[in-house]
Order: structure tokens, then C-alpha cells, then sequence
């Protein structure tokens, strides 16, 4: 009894100082999700990148504009007489948080360690043949092939001790078969602006200051409470009741609002991620379509007149309440061949659609059904439906089927879809990276997404080239030849590009970041 | 009474297999683990490694035979999401779940008590007529939009209590609890009493019945004509006489209390284990929702078992016939 | 309600009810029509729930638009507040229009539809079944009885809601993805009949046992009449009465269960939903002043299970002269 009395005081004054502890600096961060693991090389997922970038750290990353920088590397460049070898020169004075020297050595554990069988990380670094290290700071990384764009690929590998890593036998990234409880799960020691103080999964993360972090300039946030709430509505009450500072993710109809109220304020900007709609290719009937002779997303004239019927401007005012880019390409303007040609759209043209169906023998129409998520786009379940709408105006008539994206994407990568939604964010920031997956054949590790199994041997081809040309211009130029047919073919049907909005009290400033994983270091404090 | 218990105990047992079964038949077809444990960022050929890993490509009976000998020993693998042990997750969101339970049964049983006492006792008045009323109001308004609705008026507009969580809490090593911190206590209020709202209007139409029942009997109308006061004969005879069946009514829904919480949980992002199987259901997180079904089977075994003993012991004719049906 | 005359003054005083011979007379002159007489509320409620029936019923005839039909839609209607135009305008909105343009009185009147469809079906089912197995479970007794008993009380401890996810989780698994959406609402419709059927069978049980014991259940069984006719004939009309009490209020919990199930996305499709699909949908507009999503089907799911609830609370009290 004594004891628990003991143990119930020294709680208590825990928490006292806690509660004293919290100043100003502090930053209640909501978010809709936790992360999934504190392990850096065992889940490619944003949420978890974003909330790892904190403790731990890149070699490379990229600003708000999108742009490369440096970070744990000071500079990368090819090998002067060798196109297939990276070298990356390492910033030196970095510690990890248990007090232990930053080293080449730690570089090539951890980039070993993600291409390891257990890694999710593995098919970023795919093309890697060897890692090894030079001297304390200079790294070399040995392709299989020319591998132009290779550090683009780095920006969400973190960096681990090595020494930690082997003290604590993790070594090895989890192996969920085994049911083993691995330490590095719930364990950290990086090179970030933060330690972990403390975590209690999806409810609250507690983050610190890291005193001796390399950086000159010291982050104005000394300390971040994170906090994951699932509910948009309540996440918004959170914030409205004044339990949070900023909100990560904010429903798009309530931006009006937030912004309206006083003490908040909105700050908005593109994401690097596309919303698009994909639809069968091949002779084969579609399955659940009406027309059991031939399928009717084959006729180029359908695709047109789907193209024709959905208006993306509607869509933008009132489903995303301004909060969208309408795009007619299915590649986001920060990525590398991008154009505003490619970007345009078509007006909105009825009778030109049903003109288009009548001639491709369905004057009035045919049925089919849409999949959609509805957990995992901004308003994606709205889109769809929305979309339903305009395709019944020409005689498509189109049931929606609406799942969580758990059951949704298997539907896509298993083709068992006629007709679906989805996004694709391109964190390499260049088109080959959509082409890999959305354009070409299935086949192997291409074509992954390719829902609607669409093939074009001629494209196949030059995508393929992508991957090991060196000379950029010659890349580019095939690039934009791609794109070209592929918006000939409407192989994808763009809706729009995403916008994301932040929402915090009116005494910060936090920019808004192309792939969604802003850093609390870049927080402002306004006063 | 040995041999009743061991009668019991073999029930409870099959039931629990029973659930199980269920729990691992369901959850291993629905939705596709691999593709919820990771991003769409992850490549199909490390998918098939991961699920190889798991021992998804296993045959079924062989992956149900694991569940059963890991289950027995309290083990439910690992989260597919949080890759922590089941087991443990399941310990550490208890308490939340328990506090929350509690909190709801109290005000429900106090209030619950109190305004079917009344409404017993004064069947006529006016204000009896409202709560009657109020109190169906209150069945037929779905759980979440008295959360919501909740949430709206106190922490939005008025700013009074949280809209969300538990506030700050207590570790006691074994025990983290809200009960210790003012936020943890404000933090409460509003989950508790959307969550005791249902049971409320149970336990006061069921103690106004009782009494109302009980007030017509000889035995009152004795004590009546022997001149006792009011008073005595209203809470000294007929409320003792309900509170037998409302307290077992009570205890036996505290197993459904729990597993209801899921929805207040939700609502008010409560740290729970209704939350987590909520979240787990969303991203088909098998271990921790067979661990979640097990757990509430257990719960429910266990209550039953202590009901079904203390009834054995107060009335002896259940010792005569013990059985089930003849 | 209807207006079966066309003289323009409506009457001053309600003409007096038809009193026609045979079974009418003989309910109009019984204990439960006099009771239900005497209680103002009792007669408001059933007013309140026939009427909402009715619209239900009647909406591809009454109904402004036509919500369920894609292509009548326009997105630009979107958001638009309640009667925020004159009556005649071609885009009248008496209550709003919601997040796709839709109509929201004419949403709510199809929701209804949508929302009565799956309670009955599912009541009628839980009912069905329950009947059915607390008949058997009551009048053979011995290990029959033990097994049906325990697997209802294994239902009664978990709440409905977490055995309709349940059903609904094996049941989409099981079906093939193209489809779920034209299956949903009969996923629905078993797993809320499924989670539900306990209660009648417990009912049942219960006065089987007493009514299998009485004389005239002996006497038709040594007259070697079927079990089963005995069942149907002589006990079943026994137990009718609590069946339809605990039917009212399964009604009403069974509205209540879809509109759930739909809050948390497991229910029937935006393009055509019930009312707990309208609320779900409404709740994200509940900061951004756009309460009418929100506010009419909620009000009107609210009225639904109320009057319900009001009318078997009712029934359970006529039906139960003890308590008058």
C-alpha cells in the first residue's frame, strides 16, 4: 500500500512538471493517423516517414519547393570516370542522440540495411550493387547500371547507428513471422532535432529537443506532442476548442470556417500527388458492364466522351470547395516533364460526348461499375460520386462501389476493377516513376498499378530506356514523347492534382510541404 | 456444487472455442492484411515476401491450428499494423476501456436508480410523463449523434470539457489512469455519459417496473396498514427488494458496456480497446481482431460463470434441477 | 391525412368514425383500442410513424426529384441552402440541397424508404427466425433447448452492432467484389435480422414452456395431431402478443442499427442511401454551416424511431395488464 502511495506521488509530480514544462514552444501536432512503426526501414509510408524525420535523418531531402538539399550529405555527384558509381560526401560534427559519432560506417549499415530482404524500403535501392566506405566521410555507392537519378530515391532512407544497432540486436529489420517484439520498434536514437521522450501508439508521441543537433540555427519548437485523431470532425473541434495547435489534415469544407475563426488560420498548397481515373483496356467484355460483346472503354470515342462529360471545374468548386488544380494529365506539376500543354483540358462539351457514344455504337449508353476508396484521397468517395453524376448525363450508367482503400487497392493491382479511382504521388519527382507504374505492361516490376492493363510494346520500350540513359536532354526528350501518346490514348482520365491545407492557431507558421511530411523545425512562432 | 462448476466450466470452455473459430474463420478472409500493413508505396514482389513471412500462404487448418495453440497461451502475434504483441496492446488500452465502463455503469446505475425510483413512486406527475419521454428520446437517438452532439455544444461552443481523449494520465506501472489528473477527469465526463445513456434507460424502466411491481404486493400493503411511514416503506422495503435484479442486470451488462464502447470510442477518439478494434477492423489487423473478439468472449464467460456461481449459492433450488432446460 | 373529398372548406369537427360490423367492431370496442383512445401521446406517435411510412412509401410519387437517379444531378446545386429560392424556381430546395446537389427533402423521403426496407426486412427475419427456434427450443426441451438457449445467450452478451460487423465482415468477404454493391443492402438486412433474433426466441422459449404444459396442448398431442400444427395452431397465437411488442422495438432498434452501421461505413451506398448514410454524410458538413445535411435526416431518423419506440412501449403495456 505504501508503495503504490510512493509510486502515486512521484506520478503525480511527474506530471506537474510536465504540465510546467509546457511553454510556448511546445506544439500539439494532430494529425489523422499514427505512425506505424518508430523502426525507419520496415514501412514505405508517408505518415511514418513524416513522423521519423524528426528523431532520425537522410542523407538527402527535399524543401518546400521540391527541391534536393543536403543533410547528412553535404554533396553527391557520379564518379568522375565511372557513370554507375555515386559518391556522396558526408557532414562531419554529427552525433547520434546517445552521444556516438556519425561515420561512414553508419552509412553503409543503414543503406545495407534497407536493401536487406526484410526492408520495405528494398525497391528504392534495387539498382545498388555495393556500398562501401572510402574514409570516416566520404561514401561511395556502386550502381548495377547508369543510375542518373539515384539520390532522388534517398529522401526517405534514415540513417542508423550502427553500434546502437548491433548492441540492441537490431541488426535486422523485423521480422514479423518470428513474432519477434523488435527493439527499434518503439526504440530510437538518431541524428534529428528531436529525441523520442516519450510514445503511447496511436494516442499521443511526445518529442524533445535535441540539444547538440548539428544544425546552427535552433528549431523554435523545443517540444512536439503528437497526436493522431481519426475523426475529422473531431479533429477539428480539437483545434477549434483550442486542444491543439495545428492540424495536419483539414477537411476541406471546413477551411471556410477554421479560416473564418478568429486566433486560426489557414496556410495551403499543392501536393505533389495526382487524382485519376482508370478504366479497362483489351477486347475482353468488361464484367460488369451491360455490353457482354465488347468492351466499350476500348473505343477511343467512349474515352473522349467520358473525357468530355466530367467536369473538372464543378468538381473543384464544389466537392473540393476550391481546394484542388484540375489537370488534364496524370502527372503533378513538381514532377520533371510537366508541361502546361499536357495540362490542359477539354471544355465541357454534352452533346459532343453523346455525339462520341452514338458513333461508337452506345447511343444510349452502357452500365459499369466504379470502385472507389473512400478513406484515402481528400473527398475521393464525393469525387466518385460526382462523377456517376456526370456520366449519367450522356447514358453511362454507373454504379458506385465504395470501400476502405484496404479493400480497394487489392481490386487495382489484382485488375479485377472495370473502372476505378485513384491517386499517385511521384516521390522521385520525375515522370519515369509514373510511367514505370501506371503505363507499362504489367509485367514483372513494371506496370505494378496498371489497373486497366493497358500495353503499347512501342512505349514499353522507351519507358525502359529511361531508367539507364545518361544524357538528360536526350531523357527528356523521350519523356515528353511518352506523354504525348499517352494523352493521345487517354490511357489515364486526370481529375485534378491535391491540395493540402494546414490549420493553426494565428501565432505560428508552418508551410505546407509538396509530399505532406512538413518538419516541425520550419514552425514559426509569429510573436 | 463441484460438479455443477465443472458443468460451467466446460460450457464457458466450448463457448470460448466456438468464438474462437469464429473470430480466426472471419478475420482471415476479410480484406487482405499485406495490403493493409503497408503503404501503396510498396512494391507487389515485397508484398509476396511479406506475406510469405506471415504464413498467409499457409493451408487454413494449419494456420488455424497456430491460432489455437498461440491463443492458449496468451498469445495473439503481432500487430500487423503497430508490430507490437497483441497481448500487450490489448493490456495497455484496458485500463482506458475499464475507467470508461465503470464511469458509464456508475452514472447509469445512480441515475438509473433514482429516476425510476421517482417515477415509480409519484406515477402520475407531470414530470414523470417527461421523463418517460425523455428517457425513450434518449433509445431512439443513435449513440453517435449524442456524441457529436455532445462534443458540439461543450467543447465547441461553449469551450467548457475536451473534445477528445483522455486527457493527461497517470502511469502507475501497471495502471495508466485519467482518474488522478483534473484534464483526465474533464476528459470523462462527456464519453461516460454518452456511453451510460442506453444503459440508463434500462436500469430505470427496470427498477420502475420492479417497483411499481412490488408496491402492489401483500407484503407492502402489511407494512402500509402497520403504519410504517412512507418513507420506510419506499426505500426501506420495496427499492431492497428491486436492487437484487438491477445489480444483477447491471453486472451482466458490463460485459456489453464494453464491447458498446466501441462507438463511443470512436466518437471521442478515446484510447480504448474498442478504438483499437475499430481501427484494426478498418485495416483488417487479424491479430488484434480475433485477440479483441477473444477478449470480449472472455469478459462475457467470466461474468456469466460468477452470476451463474452466486445464484447457485442464494437460491438452493437451483440445486435440486442445476442443469439446462429439464 | 388524405384528402378524400374535394369540397373546399375542410370540415369544422372530424365526421364520425364508420361503424361497421364484424372484426373492425370487435377491435374498436376491445381493451387495446381503448387504451389506445386514452393516450394522446400514444395516438401522436402512431400518426407521427404511419405518416412517415407513408411518405417512405409513396416517394418516386410525391417526391420533388428524384435523388436516386445520377443523371438528373447537377453538381453545381451543390450546398445550396434550404429554400434559398422561391417555390417555383426550377431548382426549389425546400430543405437544402446536399454535397452532390440532391435534393434534400426528396434524399430524406428515398432514405426513409431505404431505412424502413432494411428494419422490416430485418425485423421480419429475426422474427421468423427467433419464432422459429424458441418454438423448437421450448416444446422439445432437453439438448435441443440447451444448444439453441447458449447460442443465444452468447448473442445477447455482445451488442448487436459488433455482430452485425461481424456478419457483415464474412458476408463481404465471401461475396465477389463486382457484386457487393447490388448485394449490400441484403448483407445488411442479415446481418441486423441475424444480430437480433435472440431476443424473440428467448420470448418464445419461455411461453412455450408454460403453454406446452397446459391441458389442451396434451390433449391435441395424444390425439396425435403434428407437432408442428401444434406449434403453428394452438401456441403460436399464445405468444403473439410479446412477439409483436418485442417486434415494435426491435423495429425501431433495427432503424437505429442501420443508421449506424451506415455512420461507420459499412452500409448501403452513397448513390442510394439511408438515413445513416445521409447522417454520415451531413456530419462532415457540421463545422462548416451547412447543418441542413445534417440536421433533416437526423431530425427525421429521430421521429422514426421515436414514434416506434412510443407505440411499442405502448403495446407492451397494453398487452400487459399488470402494469395499468
Amino acid at each position: 500500500m505504501k508503495n503504490v502511495i510512493k509510486g502515486l506521488g512521484a506520478a503525480l509530480l511527474c506530471t506537474t512538471m510536465l504540465v510546467s514544462a509546457a511553454s510556448a514552444e511546445t506544439i500539439r501536432w494532430a494529425r489523422a493517423s499514427d505512425a506505424l512503426t518508430l523502426d525507419p526501414h520496415s514501412q514505405n509510408q508517408g505518415v511514418t516517414h513524416n513522423f521519423a524525420h524528426h528523431i532520425y535523418e537522410t542523407l538527402v531531402d527535399r524543401d518546400v519547393e521540391g527541391n534536393l538539399q543536403a543533410r547528412l550529405a553535404l554533396s553527391w555527384e557520379l564518379k568522375a570516370d565511372d557513370p554507375t558509381t555515386w559518391v556522396f560526401k558526408l557532414r562531419e560534427g554529427v552525433t547520434f542522440h546517445d552521444g556516438a559519432p556519425f561515420t561512414a560506417e553508419d552509412v553503409v549499415f543503414s543503406l545495407d540495411r534497407a536493401r536487406s530482404e526484410k526492408s520495405n524500403m528494398r525497391q528504392l535501392h534495387a539498382d545498388v550493387d555495393q556500398v562501401t566506405a572510402v574514409d570516416d566521410y566520404t561514401v561511395e555507392v556502386k550502381m548495377k547500371g547508369p543510375s542518373p537519378l539515384y539520390p532522388n530515391n534517398l529522401t526517405n532512407t534514415f540513417i542508423m547507428d550502427k553500434t546502437w544497432s548491433e548492441a540492441n540486436n537490431v541488426v535486422e529489420v523485423q521480422d514479423y513471422a518470428a513474432g519477434e517484439d523488435n527493439y527499434a520498434v518503439r526504440n530510437t536514437n538518431g541524428t534529428g532535432p528531436y529525441k523520442l521522450q516519450s510514445r503511447e501508439v496511436d494516442v499521443r508521441s511526445v518529442l524533445t529537443l535535441n540539444e547538440n543537433h548539428w544544425a546552427e540555427e535552433k528549431p523554435a519548437v523545443t517540444e512536439i506532442v503528437y497526436l493522431p485523431i481519426t475523426d475529422a470532425a473531431t479533429r477539428v473541434a480539437a483545434l477549434l476548442s483550442g486542444e491543439v495547435d495545428i492540424v495536419q489534415d483539414v477537411p476541406v469544407q471546413d477551411i471556410d470556417r477554421l479560416s473564418g475563426t478568429a486566433g486560426i488560420k489557414i496556410e495551403t498548397g499543392p501536393e505533389n500527388r495526382v487524382i485519376y481515373f482508370g478504366y479497362r483496356f483489351g477486347e475482353e467484355p468488361l464484367k460488369s458492364s451491360n455490353v457482354t460483346d465488347a468492351n466499350p472503354f476500348n473505343d477511343p470515342r467512349v474515352r473522349e466522351a467520358m473525357e468530355l462529360a466530367i467536369d473538372r471545374d464543378a468538381i473543384r468548386q464544389v466537392v473540393m470547395r476550391g481546394q484542388s488544380i484540375p489537370t488534364g494529365v496524370a502527372n503533378p506539376p513538381f514532377v520533371n516533364g510537366w508541361t502546361e500543354e499536357l495540362d490542359a483540358y477539354p471544355a465541357v462539351d454534352l452533346d459532343r460526348a453523346k455525339a462520341l457514344l452514338a458513333e461508337a455504337g452506345y447511343p444510349d449508353g452502357f452500365t459499369v461499375t466504379l470502385d472507389t476508396p473512400n478513406n484515402r484521397y481528400v473527398n475521393d468517395e464525393a469525387i466518385s460520386q460526382a462523377v456517376v453524376g456526370m456520366l449519367g448525363r450522356i447514358g453511362i450508367q454507373v454504379t458506385l462501389a465504395s470501400r476502405p482503400v484496404a479493400q480497394h487497392s487489392p481490386l487495382v493491382t489484382a485488375n479485377e476493377t472495370d473502372f476505378y479511382l485513384l491517386g499517385w504521388g511521384v516521390p522521385t519527382f520525375d515522370s519515369a516513376y509514373v510511367f514505370n507504374d501506371l503505363v507499362h505492361t504489367k509485367d514483372g516490376d513494371y506496370g505494378a498499378y496498371n489497373g486497366g492493363l493497358y500495353s503499347n510494346p512501342e512505349l514499353d520500350e522507351k519507358i525502359r530506356s529511361l531508367g539507364v540513359e545518361t544524357d538528360l536532354d536526350k531523357r527528356n526528350a523521350t519523356i515528353a514523347e511518352i506523354w504525348q501518346v499517352v494523352k493521345e490514348d487517354r490511357v489515364l482520365l486526370p481529375i485534378h492534382n491535391q491540395v493540402l491545407a494546414y490549420a493553426m492557431k494565428d501565432s505560428i507558421t508552418l508551410p505546407v510541404h509538396p509530399e505532406n511530411q512538413p518538419l516541425m523545425t520550419s514552425v514559426q512562432f509569429n510573436n | 456444487m463441484l460438479a455443477f462448476i465443472i458443468r460451467r466450466l466446460a460450457q464457458s470452455v466450448l463457448v470460448m472455442l466456438f468464438v474462437a473459430l469464429i473470430a480466426f474463420v472471419i478475420f482471415r478472409y476479410v480484406g487482405d492484411p499485406i495490403t493493409s500493413m503497408v503503404g501503396v508505396e510498396t512494391r507487389l514482389e515485397d508484398q509476396e515476401i511479406m506475406r510469405d513471412r506471415l504464413g498467409l500462404n499457409d493451408p487454413v487448418v494449419v494456420q488455424f491450428a497456430r491460432f489455437i495453440g498461440n491463443a492458449l497461451q496468451g498469445e495473439f502475434g503481432i500487430s500487423y499494423r503497430l508490430q507490437q504483441p497483441v497481448t500487450e496492446l490489448i493490456l495497455s488500452r484496458l485500463p482506458a476501456t475499464l475507467e470508461l465502463a465503470v464511469a458509464s455503469a456508475l452514472i447509469a446505475l445512480v441515475f438509473g436508480v433514482v429516476l425510476g425510483v421517482f417515477t415509480a413512486l409519484r406515477p402520475k406527475s407531470f414530470l414523470t410523463a417527461g421523463i418517460m419521454a425523455a428517457s425513450l428520446v434518449g433509445v431512439s437517438l443513435p449513440t453517435f449523434l449524442i456524441g457529436i452532439g455532445l462534443i458540439y455544444v461543450f467543447a465547441v461552443e461553449l469551450g467548457w470539457l475536451p473534445s477528445f481523449g483522455r486527457g493527461e494520465v497517470v502511469d502507475l506501472g501497471w495502471w495508466r489512469t485519467g482518474l488522478l489528473t483534473e484534464s483526465g477527469l474533464k476528459s470523462l465526463i462527456l464519453p461516460a455519459i454518452t456511453l451510460s445513456l442506453f444503459q440508463l434507460t434500462l436500469i430505470m424502466r427496470l427498477v420502475r417496473a420492479e417497483m411499481l411491481e412490488v408496491l402492489r404486493t401483500e407484503y407492502i400493503r402489511f407494512a402500509r396498514a402497520r403504519g410504517l411511514s412512507q418513507r420506510a416503506i419506499n426505500f426501506g422495503h420495496a427499492l431492497k427488494n428491486t436492487m437484487v435484479p438491477v445489480i444483477t442486470i447491471t453486472g451482466l451488462q458490463l460485459g456489453s458496456v464494453i464491447a458498446f464502447a466501441i462507438v463511443t470510442e470512436t466518437v471521442f477518439q478515446w484510447p480504448g480497446v474498442g478504438s483499437l478494434f475499430i481501427t484494426s477492423v478498418q485495416v483488417v489487423d487479424v491479430p488484434v481482431m480475433a485477440a479483441y473478439l477473444m477478449f470480449i468472449a472472455l469478459v462475457f464467460v467470466l461474468i456469466n460463470l460468477i452470476v451463474d456461481i452466486l445464484y447457485y449459492v442464494v437460491d438452493p433450488r437451483l440445486r435440486v434441477d442445476g442443469g439446462a432446460g429439464n | 391525412m388524405s384528402m378524400t373529398e374535394t369540397t373546399p372548406p375542410p370540415p369544422a369537427t372530424p365526421p364520425a368514425p364508420p361503424r361497421p360490423e364484424g372484426p373492425l367492431r370487435r377491435f374498436l370496442d376491445s381493451d387495446i383500442f381503448y387504451s389506445w383512445k386514452r393516450s394522446p401521446v400514444t395516438i401522436l406517435a402512431t400518426v407521427t410513424a404511419l405518416t412517415l411510412i407513408l411518405i417512405a412509401v409513396l416517394a418516386p410519387w410525391i417526391a420533388p426529384y428524384d435523388p436516386f437517379n445520377p443523371a438528373s444531378l447537377n453538381l453545381m446545386d451543390g450546398f445550396t441552402p434550404p429554400a434559398s429560392q422561391g417555390p417555383f424556381s426550377d431548382n426549389w430546395f425546400l430543405m437544402g440541397a446536399d454535397n452532390q446537389g440532391r435534393d434534400v427533402l426528396s434524399t430524406i423521403m428515398y432514405g426513409s424508404r431505404v431505412s424502413l426496407f432494411v428494419g422490416f426486412m430485418a425485423t421480419l427475419f429475426a422474427m421468423t427466425m427467433g419464432v422459429g427456434l424458441g418454438l423448437t427450443a421450448g416444446y422439445n426441451g432437453g439438448m435441443i433447448d440447451a444448444i439453441i438457449m447458449r447460442i443465444a445467450d452468447i448473442q445477447l452478451s455482445f451488442p448487436a452492432i459488433l455482430i452485425a460487423l461481424l456478419i457483415f465482415g464474412v458476408a463481404r468477404g465471401l461475396i465477389p467484389a463486382n457484386q457487393q454493391e447490388s448485394m449490400a443492402i441484403w448483407v445488411l438486412i442479415l446481418a441486423i435480422g441475424l444480430s437480433n433474433w435472440a431476443q424473440f426466441a428467448r420470448t418464445v422459449r419461455g411461453a412455450t414452456m408454460v403453454e406446452r404444459e397446459k391441458d389442451y396442448v396434451s390433449a391435441a398431442r395424444i390425439m396425435g395431431v403434428h407437432p408442428v400444427l401444434i406449434l403453428l395452431r394452438h401456441i403460436l397465437p399464445n405468444v403473439l402478443g410479446p412477439v409483436l411488442v418485442i417486434g415494435t422495438i426491435g423495429l425501431a432498434l433495427a432503424i437505429i442499427e442501420e443508421a449506424t452501421l451506415s455512420f461507420l461505413g459499412v452500409g448501403v451506398p452513397p448513390t442510394q442511401p439511408s438515413l445513416g448514410t445521409l447522417i454520415r454524410i451531413g456530419q462532415q458538413y457540421l463545422f462548416s454551416g451547412e447543418w441542413w445535411i445534417l440536421f433533416f435526416p437526423a431530425v427525421t431518423l429521430i421521429l422514426l424511431a421515436l414514434s416506434v419506440n412510443l407505440l411499442g412501449d405502448w403495446l407492451r403495456d397494453a398487452l400487459n395488464p399488470k402494469l395499468r
